[in-house]
């Protein structure tokens, strides 16, 4: 391997800690120095990314770039790197959106410093979740990208009073970390519950997935501890009932925020479950599939039903996420391996697309101070651009062929039409009623005449404007030319299945 | 039998280092009696650098025990002693400016700081039950008078009250448990009582035990021994708040795991059911009480006792991997502890803060020090990258190999509900603005001899946190000196 080879994954842990380390010895009265350094590491993290997803070679498969360094000889931890398939397109993610995110968070004018540090603090855990081989770090990195999250919409939201309720931002990031943390209190649980079952005296991953092989963890422990780790990492992916944390969230989170949790942060859930559930507890996996399959369903239905009933942009988005993360769970339950590579290349696709939509509306909110599309029309003649990329980001959403979406959406319904037709039928029809909310808020809010209250809208800024075309690439790119990702998926994917025999 | 007494050359140090200090105090030239506290804290703070350096250097391989089994000067009393050292080096530290503006005795404050360390090496140390006490009464002495040597103040007076009254009894109870168990067995030393105590009549052991538990729960403030911890957090000057929380606290779990390794290891089944009904209710209690609170002080004490709890589901299941995951818990905990009542002190003094509402502001009064909080109480939550969650990590999976999983369930259950009241002081600090007029309104800071202190904390805070491994593969090390986890 070449020196870039051996170190790109732990730089891309190290890097943000570095910049967050850095930023705090920076004066805070220094804020374009701040920003500078902000967008560089960003920049930097999305080469190191592009770099990492570029030299997985999937014609070899498995695991690669690992890397293992001693930690914690006593209970043994060690630091463990390494990328299968899935791993490596969520990096690429990653990158995507970090640099996106902290492009746009220049745009903030209170106190960058410490936005900065959390962000970066955020993005070194994200990064190490999806790197991490060792369960441990898994755990220690995944509870790392949360606790930044408090903070950051507790200090920089914005609370919302809408004509029936309103929403303070405490309200909305207290309700969002402690619903995150208890539902890791349950993994935590899970990992301990495995690691003493499986005797091996080791966190490493594929030590503990070898267990799972040989019988160690055997079906009746892998039965009660799965849903464990189902409903845990679940809920992180926006798993219904346990949602509601997501679109609150969403709405008082500022827009770098929102971008990094819905565009990332909410897949670290789907793929703790394939980490942990399918790699480790396969048995668990079988047994449970069909109700990850059916909550995936209801997820996707009940998403957008409740997006039809928002007039927020942000509730919209919000709930739009909700249910397009019940793709990738409905993609999980089939255990097929069609419907499996839908569902990660989903992650992935609705990860910019949903980064793409927080960008712009985060601009339109930035000014006109509403987010209410009904409030909200003609836009598209006083912000062209802002426009066009929401349209398209609507289209990619609603799976129009062309677009990211639809190609993803597409395997995963070729999946649930192998395994459970009706719920793949089912699965359909929510695709139709997501056509329907966002053609209608497109209708709304970018056509017609404008008011005269809109007359001053500029359109967006050059930061907003590289952050938008770095989301845009990738929507476009998968859609027309998905191959690349999906050989990148291949490998990861049936190495999963393989482990659960399906 | 060793009767070289120069092993006990720290002891010695740290008893004359006491002495200095009053005598120093003493006879200060009329030229320096206006920085009377900073002399104490400096001969202090250095003298106690000194005797950890001694300690450190004349530290020998194990060489086993003393006088009859009176005093072990093992590694695993090392571990202890660096810590209570470095803990009484950080409290007669923090409380420089402290004693200087609230308190009138500067020489009698570090003098009894320094004697509690020496109590709570002793303690550790400690091989047989009447040594036991009379170190766990040397430190509880020190304690009562540090307790209310906050002159003039109600709440002091009312603290010391208390916990002198209910310490007495406690100690009482212990006392008395020791002599069942002396009656019964004829012997003290824990290593002899270990294959005596089945021997005898079952009832007298079991009652003398109980009694024994119920006098320790006390100093550790375990539910339903825990009753005098709030007002006694809250009454007395914050230094000793801190120094009673770390220092006690782990100097009583020291010889409690001593205790239970070479006395008791034999009986685990069935004091393992006291203990696991301890754990439970000392987490539950505290996390569910610690809620409702709005002093910091008193929260911070809750948030000791659940501390606690975490330690007792450790002892619950002891064996040698919960023996290192709770030392290394309790190195973390004094670390972190110490980092937060750094701050907590400075605001009490420099903006005479004490509730939870009254922090509004102090992240823009001064970013370092709501930074360390924050990081502190982070720590306590359990949260990466600090100390709390690979240490309370380690604790629960020990535990769990020793197949109490429900028991690490209700643990990190109460981990869940204190995350909440640790958010209530960080969202004080960080999204409540100040008050016009409030001292936090403006610019507030540590003393630049704080600020270090602070720094040196949240350093270790971290480091713990990221890098765990040499500091376990010493706790290894001096865990190995335990009789029944020898060689293993």
């Amino acid at each position: 391997m070449s020196y870039f080879e051996r170190h790109v994954l732990e730089s891309l842990i190290y890097l943000p800690m570095l910049t967050a380390l850095v930023l705090v010895f920076l004066p805070a009265k220094g804020r374009a120095l701040i920003r500078t350094v902000g967008i560089a590491s960003g920049a930097l993290a999305l080469v190191g990314s592009l770099y990492a997803f570029l030299a997985y070679d999937e014609a070899v498969g498995g695991f690669q770039l690992v890397r293992v360094y001693p930690w914690f000889a006593g209970l043994g931890i060690d630091f463990r790197l390494g990328v299968d398939g899935i791993a490596a397109l969520m990096v690429l993610l990653t990158g995507i959106v970090t640099f996106a995110g902290a492009v746009v968070a220049a745009n903030r004018d209170e106190d960058p410093k410490a936005y900065y540090v959390l962000l970066n603090l955020l993005v070194a855990g994200v990064y190490g979740t999806f790197v991490s081989t060792d369960l441990f770090f898994f755990f220690f990195f995944y509870e790392l990208a949360i606790v930044p999250m408090y903070l950051l919409i507790a200090i920089w939201g914005s609370s919302s009073v809408f004509p029936t309720f309103s929403r303070t931002k405490e309200y909305a990031a207290l309700k969002l970390v402690l619903m995150i943390v208890a539902a890791s209190v349950l993994v935590w649980i899970g990992i301990i519950a495995i690691y003493v079952q499986a005797d091996a005296g080791t966190f490493d991953i594929a030590v503990l997935a070898q267990a799972a092989a040989d019988g160690r963890l055997d079906a009746g422990f892998q039965r009660w501890v799965f849903p464990l780790v189902m409903v845990g990492f679940g809920l992180l992916a926006g798993m219904w009932p346990f949602h509601t944390w997501s679109p609150d969230g969403h709405v008082s989170a500022p827009t770098s925020v929102s971008m990094l949790h819905a565009g990332v942060l909410m897949k670290l859930g789907a793929f703790g479950i394939i980490r942990v559930g399918m790699q480790l507890l396969p048995q668990g996996m079988d047994d449970w599939s069909l109700v990850l399959f059916i909550i995936g369903t209801i997820n996707v239905v009940y998403g957008a039903v409740s997006a039809l009933a928002q007039t927020d942009l942000k509730y919209v988005i919000g709930y739009s996420s909700v249910s397009h993360m019940g793709y990738v769970l409905m993609g999980l339950g089939t255990l097929d391996s069609v419907g499996f590579t839908g569902a990660s290349l989903q992650m992935f696709s609705h990860g910019v697309m949903t980064a793409l939509f927080f960008t712009l509306v985060g601009a339109i909110y930035e000014r006109s101070h509403t987010r209410d599309s009904l409030v909200l029309n003609g836009l598209a003649s006083r912000m062209g651009w802002a426009s066009g990329l929401f349209i398209l980001a609507g289209l990619a959403s609603l799976g129009l062929p062309g677009l990211s979406g639809f190609v993803a959406e597409v395997l995963v319904f070729i999946g649930a039409f192998r395994t459970e037709p009706v719920l793949g039928a089912i699965g359909i029809a929510g695709a139709a009623i997501t056509a329907v909310y966002i053609l209608r808020l497109v209708g709304r809010v970018f056509f017609g005449t404008p008011d005269k209250q809109w007359d001053n809208l500029r359109d967006l800024n050059l930061r907003e404007g590289i952050a938008a075309a770095t989301l845009v690439v990738p929507v476009v790119a998968v859609g027309i030319f998905p191959a690349p990702f999906l050989d990148v998926l291949r490998p990861g994917v049936a190495a999963v299945l393989a482990g659960i025999g399906g | 039998m060793h009767t070289d007494f120069s092993i006990l050359l720290p002891e010695f140090l740290l008893a004359g280092l006491a002495l200095a200090v009053l005598v120093v105090d003493m006879v200060l030239p009329q030229a320096l009696l206006r920085r009377r506290s900073d002399v104490a804290a400096i001969i202090a703070t250095v003298g106690m650098a000194l005797v950890l350096a001694v300690t450190l250097l004349t530290a020998r391989e194990n060489t086993g025990f003393l006088y009859e089994q009176l005093l072990f000067t093992d590694r695993f009393a090392l571990l202890f002693k660096v810590l209570f050292l470095g803990t009484g080096i950080a409290v007669s530290w923090m409380s420089q400016e402290y004693v200087g503006a609230k308190m009138r005795h500067p020489g009698e404050f570090h003098a009894l700081v320094v004697l509690a360390v020496l109590g709570a090496g002793l303690m550790a140390s400690a091989g047989e039950l009447l040594t036991a006490y009379i170190s766990i009464e040397l430190l509880s002495f020190a304690l009562y008078v540090l307790v209310g040597l906050g002159r003039g103040d109600r709440r002091s007076a009312e603290a010391v009250t208390k916990y002198v009254l209910l310490g007495a009894v406690s100690s009482a109870v212990m006392l008395f448990g020791i002599s069942l168990l002396y009656g019964a067995t004829g012997q003290t030393a824990f290593r002899y009582l270990e294959g005596l105590l089945d021997q005898v009549w079952a009832p007298v052991p079991i009652v003398g035990f109980a009694l024994l538990v119920a006098g320790l729960g006390f100093k550790l403030s375990a539910v339903p021994f825990h009753l005098w911890t709030p007002d006694v957090y809250e009454g007395a000057p914050t230094p000793v708040t801190a120094l009673i929380s770390v220092l006690s606290k782990s100097a009583t779990v020291a010889l409690v795991i001593r205790f239970l390794a070479e006395g008791a290891m034999g009986y685990q089944e069935h004091w393992q059911v006291a203990l696991v009904v301890l754990a439970v209710l000392t987490m539950t209690v505290g996390t569910l009480t610690a809620m409702a609170q709005t002093n910091v002080k008193r929260l911070l004490a809750y948030s000791s006792i659940t501390q606690v709890g975490f330690v007792l589901v450790g002892l619950a299941a002891l064996s040698e991997g919960s023996a290192n995951a709770i030392a290394l818990h309790l190195a973390g905990y004094a670390f972190t502890n110490l980092a937060a009542f750094t701050v907590v002190s400075m605001v009490e003094v420099r903006a005479g803060r004490e509730s939870i509402a009254g922090y509004a502001g102090l992240a823009s009064a001064s970013p370092f020090s709501a930074m360390v909080l924050t990081a502190a109480l982070f720590s306590l939550a359990g949260l990466p990258i600090f100390a709390g969650f690979i240490t309370k990590f380690a604790l629960f999976t020990a535990a769990a190999q020793e197949g109490l999983l429900w028991l690490v369930a209700v643990a990190v259950l109460a981990s869940l509900v204190s995350l909440y009241y640790y958010l209530r002081i960080v969202r004080a600090m960080y999204v409540d603005k100040a008050e016009a007029g409030s001292p936090l309104a403006g610019r507030l800071a540590l003393s630049p001899v704080s600020a270090a202190l602070a720094w040196a904390l949240l350093a270790g805070t971290i480091a713990v946190g990221v890098y765990p491994g040499p500091l376990a593969g010493w706790i290894d090390a001096a865990t190995n000196a335990l009789g029944p986890f020898l060689g293993t």
